[in-house]
């Protein structure tokens, strides 16, 4: 049946032993030994002619379909999803929370059999991942998609915009909880701060560093973390949710505007650029400290949406010795936005000046960020900033690039006129931009050098 | 009645990096440079499919504090980076033990995840391959099969418990192990023995595994006809295995036979009740301290009737442990509690007859019937009764299956239920690793020569005498052996008499000879192969090093003032002893020469080879003979 996977020659001999996949097989190799197990999909990496074995002793091995001698069928196995679910004990009374799954590591579960890792996403899944949330939040759930994040589009976050609106208006959560993969979690979260411009609750972005299948998952805890934030969070805002650092313990409610994942795989990879983080939550007391007054609090006027993005925008890195084709190429191509990550204060080589004037002349809108991540755009400083404001490009402030990206394209998607959405985007409308820079907005790298004075003690 | 034990060693390579990540594969004594608190978890509906024993554990909801170095454990052991891929130094050692034990390599290697949520991995699980299955071992002739060589991450050490959270150091996560597991087939304690012995030298002879106290450990399952399956676990000496084994056969006959009892007594499982009962008013002039002390903070004093049982519990099952003492190990385990007191040891430890008398017959205890008491906080108090009860309806099957810790006199402890089949699931993070037969050949040729070989070679090479080359073929350290005699270029009879007679005999002295690494031998050897040192001294010098390991040989010998004398200096040292003892040696001519002798030895021991020493001895006493003469 289905040898989905296996090679040529492995297929032939499967098929005439009439075996399929998580049937029980005994196959004989031409050096005598004699193996006895279920054989599983092949994974799509590696050899595939190797047959992969689940022996009684739970561990696969390979054989060489090349080296079989003899193999038979003796058994099938039933292949089950996990245990059963039980069903959750709920404290009455609980605030409503909506659990939103668009896919990612987080709303993933495996197959033991298998290996294989299939979403989940119900709320008796939720309640027996995180039984903590029984005592904390009445949960609803819904698969909206099922994408790594690495795949989404702006038109993913219209969805998700879109639904995360509905479900404020029409159940009255306390808030609605995002599932997201994390790779692109910073982005749909700025994406959701322009798109809701009020609401009721917050709408919270969790993700999680290490899967779901393995006990040392960072994904319940976040849950957890997200839930309580959705629950007891003063403010209304797009927020992402994830640890603090390597503890269990801590984690930190960061503006979905202001944050960026900083790092490959750890589980504190997310951290709120030139700004300090909105609050955070400890565990397991359960416990949201907000750490400033600054921001929009639950609107009793229901859900404002001003939703879509305009998708010929573009976010381009500046690099030395990069050639002026590149924005050419945009601008001959209808791009009617463009965010360039330049360097320092805002700088890009000479030989893009042309180019750039003729965009902007074009009606094309072209945006300065900085690749420090951290800091200023300030184009007043040099010359060849100077230059740049000179022929029409406008700095992105303190705005994080992936956000002025996400800005201009909402921006764009409002209005076709450069010189509006010129002022649109320089004007702040979700605590993107700071008029001040204070200076925890960039913390010092005190950590190790604290251990290396006490001594490695 | 046939007794069936099964062997699972767990040996620690010596490869630069770890099995994942290219951290160094050393523990360390200095303190940790960091820490992180982390819980682990699985979803409620997978707990169903765990055992008991380690949902158990979960259940307490313990945290685990990891302790880290940044400049020997990553982010790889924190949990915090996907693995990286597997070592190829591991890998080849584990196709190397699998071909010496005569196993077939798979063809594709497939790294799991067992699940192991104690915390002792940061993931929560263990990361672990099978490389070779279907082998076999020859120990005595017989030929034993070895079922799997699995290569596997070690996990972390565990440094402390507390009552809220388990402390792990991270420094020897990750540290490759290879499992070598055999057929449940040796049916004696001395064949448990040789079979550990011979793949554990088999181990140390490929020369890539590490030495020392901690780097090899043993798993034992035992099963007696009738008896159920034990498994004991970390016997961390190879010469304790035998006593081992002895002591759990023992203690399941013992155990069989108390079964036996119980049934002739009519006992069944409905005789024996959780019903517990409250009988602190009983206890409230008590001059037990331990009683006093919990009804004073609030516990309460709870007794349980196990009927049929009197005089069963006092059954002593191996040396020093008895039937009570595996229920005060269950109660221990289930409800934290620090002991329990049974009616065959009653009255004791401050508890009076009378207090005994009027706890039967709160009961209404007959003449066969025993009963537990404990003193303690009424909820903990509760659990240990159940689980002492159910200790005693497992006695009425005879052996229950668990899992055991052995204890250093051999003797074992309860240590959890036996688990259930481990969990496990591909690692998705490593990509499955072909294995080339190229690279079989290749290994191929790096296997130790077999015994025989090495045998004939202690013979007629080294020209030890048959008795002695047996002794050293069974020596655990026999590569010490060929290095000492090879590298070291030192006496083949002196080696063997020192590694197999030396060292047997400090132990027996009790001379803590565990200190001595491989490292100190060889040392030693080196310097006597030099001159540096003369054979007489190395007990010495052993005993010396075994009680001061930090200190180098060299200087050992320094200390102990055996740093031996030039031939002028022996020459001149001789002559002032024997002109000392002109006088005796004058009146009684060649028959002084043992008085003489035996002085020079008290003065010269160590300092000057023997036999060179006689000879001068000899020389000195003459030339006086000659001279009075």
């Amino acid at each position: 049946m289905d040898l989905t996977g296996y090679g040529e020659k492995a297929v032939v001999l499967l098929e005439n032993a009439g075996v399929s996949v998580f049937d029980e097989i005994e196959v004989e190799r031409d050096d005598g030994v004699l193996l006895c197990g279920v054989l599983l999909p092949r994974p799509q990496y590696g050899d595939p002619e190797v047959l992969v074995l689940k022996l009684s002793n739970g561990y696969n091995v390979g054989v060489d379909a090349r080296r079989v001698k003899s193999l038979r069928k003796v058994g099938r196995v039933e292949v089950s999803r996990g245990g059963q679910t039980p069903s959750p004990v709920l404290k009455p009374g609980l605030p409503r929370v909506h659990f939103l799954g668009t896919g990612g590591t987080i709303a993933s579960r495996i197959d033991y059999v298998s290996g294989a890792v299939y979403p989940y996403f119900t709320a008796e899944d939720i309640y027996s991942m995180v039984p903590e949330l029984e005592e904390v939040a009445f949960v609803t759930a819904e698969t909206l998609f099922n994408v790594f994040s690495e795949d989404l589009t702006p038109r993913h976050w219209s969805m998700i915009a879109e639904r995360v609106a509905q479900v404020f208006e029409k159940e009255e959560p306390a808030g609605v909880i995002v599932a997201h993969g994390t790779d692109t979690m910073g982005y749909t979260a700025a994406a959701l701060a322009f798109a809701l411009r009020r609401l009721p609750g917050p709408v919270v972005l969790v993700g999680a560093q290490r899967s779901s299948d393995r006990p040392s998952s960072d994904s319940a805890t976040n849950v957890l973390a997200a839930t309580v934030t959705a629950v007891k969070a003063p403010f209304a805002e797009s927020v992402v949710v994830m640890h603090a650092g390597l503890r269990d313990t801590l984690f930190y409610v960061n503006r979905g505007v202001r944050v960026r994942k900083m790092h490959t795989s750890r589980r504190d990879a997310f951290r709120s650029v030139n700004s300090i983080p909105l609050a955070k939550v400890e565990l397991p007391a359960r416990e949201l400290k907000v750490f400033t007054k600054r921001y929009a609090r639950r609107s009793k006027e229901g859900v404002l949406l001003e939703n879509g993005f305009e998708e010929k925008v573009a976010l381009v890195k500046f690099y030395p010795g990069m050639s002026a084709e590149l924005i050419d190429y945009l601008v001959d191509n209808g791009y009617k936005g463009m965010v360039i990550e330049g360097t320092g204060l805002g700088h890009v080589a000479e030989n893009l000046l042309p180019s750039i004037k003729r965009a902007v002349d074009e009606g094309v809108v072209v945006a300065i960020a900085s690749q420090c991540i951290w800091g200023r755009v300030n184009m007043n400083v040099y010359r060849r900033g100077v230059e740049l404001l000179k022929v029409g490009a406008i700095p992105s402030e303190d705005m994080l690039p992936e956000t002025a990206y996400v800005k201009l394209s909402w921006v764009l998607a409002r209005t076709d006129d450069p010189r509006e959405a010129a002022k649109l985007f320089l004007t702040n409308l979700a605590f993107e931009i700071e008029e001040r820079s204070e200076e925890w907005g960039y913390p010092p790298l005190s950590y190790f050098e604290d251990r290396l004075n006490g001594g490695y003690s | 009645m046939s007794v069936k034990v099964g062997i699972e060693i767990h040996q620690m390579l010596d490869t630069k990096h770890k099995l994942f990540c290219n951290c160094p594969t050393e523990l360390r004594r200095d303190g940790p440079h960091s820490e992180f608190r982390r819980w682990l978890r699985l979803a409620r509906s997978e707990l169903g499919e765990l055992d008991p024993a380690a949902v158990f554990e979960y259940s307490k909801g313990k945290m685990f504090l990891y302790e880290a170095y940044f400049d020997s454990t990553c982010l790889v052991e924190m949990d915090e980076e996907p693995p990286h891929q597997l070592n190829p130094e591991a890998l080849e050692t584990a196709i190397l033990v699998s071909l010496a034990l005569n196993c077939k390599v798979v063809d594709e290697v497939h790294v799991m995840r067992k699940i192991v949520i104690d915390g002792s991995n940061t993931t929560g699980f263990q990361r672990t391959a099978l490389i070779g299955l279907n082998g076999h071992v020859d120990v005595g002739g017989k030929k034993v099969p070895i079922n799997t060589v699995c290569l596997e991450e070690d996990a972390a050490r565990k440094m402390e418990e507390r009552e809220r959270e388990v402390v792990y150091r991270l420094d020897r996560l990750g540290i490759p192990l290879v499992e070598v597991t055999t057929a449940p087939v040796i049916s004696n304690p001395e064949e448990a023995g040789l079979v550990a012995l011979r793949i554990g030298q088999l181990l140390r002879m490929t020369g890539r595994v590490k030495r020392g106290l901690g780097t090899i450990r043993q798993d034992l399952n035992i099963s007696v006809e009738g008896g159920a399956r034990v498994e004991i676990k970390g016997v961390q000496e190879l010469e304790l295995i035998p006593r081992v084994v002895e002591y759990e056969v023992m203690r399941q006959k013992k155990l069989l036979e108390v079964g036996e009892e119980l049934r002739k007594r009519g006992v069944g499982r409905g005789d024996l009740s959780t019903n517990v009962l409250d009988v602190s008013e009983l206890f409230k002039d008590t001059s037990s301290r331990v009683a006093r002390k919990a009804l004073t903070s609030g516990g309460v004093a709870l007794a349980v009737k196990l009927p049929g049982f009197a005089r069963l519990l006092g059954v002593e099952l191996q040396p020093g442990r008895r039937l009570g003492t595996e229920m005060a190990d269950r109660a221990r385990y289930w409800a934290e509690v620090g002991g329990i007191f049974h009616s065959d040891e009653l009255p004791a430890y401050g508890i009076s007859s009378e207090e005994v008398t009027a706890v039967r017959k709160a009961l209404q205890c007959g003449e066969l019937d025993a009963f537990v008491l404990v003193f303690e906080e009424k909820k903990r108090a509760i659990r240990a009764l159940e689980a002492v009860v159910e200790r005693a309806r497992e006695a009425l099957e005879g052996v229950p299956p668990e899992t055991r810790g052995a204890n250093p006199d051999g003797t074992t402890r309860f240590m959890r239920p036996m688990p259930g089949s481990a969990r496990m699931y591909p690692e998705t993070d490593i990509r499955p690793i072909p294995i080339e037969t190229v690279m079989l050949e290749r290994i191929r040729a790096l296997i130790p020569e077999p015994p025989e070989v090495k045998y004939e070679k202690l013979v007629k090479v080294y020209g030890l005498n048959p008795e002695i080359a047996k002794r050293v073929l069974w020596s655990y350290r026999l590569d010490v052996f060929e290095k000492a005699v090879g590298e070291a270029g030192a006496s083949p009879t002196v080696v063997a008499s020192t590694l197999e007679g030396t060292l047997v005999e400090l132990r027996r002295d009790g001379v803590p000879v565990h200190n001595i690494t491989d490292e100190h031998l060889l040392e030693l050897f080196k310097l006597l192969a030099r001159g540096g040192l003369v054979k007489e001294a190395i007990p010495a010098v052993i005993k010396y090093l075994a009680e001061n390991p930090d200190v180098e040989v060299e200087e050992a010998v320094k200390k102990l003032g055996l740093t031996p004398l030039s031939l002028e200096e022996a020459k001149e040292a001789v002559r002032r002893i024997v002109s000392r003892m002109s006088d005796v040696i004058k009146e009684r001519g060649e028959a002084a020469f043992s008085t003489v002798m035996g002085a020079t030895m008290r003065e010269l021991r160590g300092r000057v080879d023997g036999g060179l020493l006689s000879k001068l001895v000899r020389e000195e006493v003459l030339k006086v003979i000659k001279g009075s003469g």
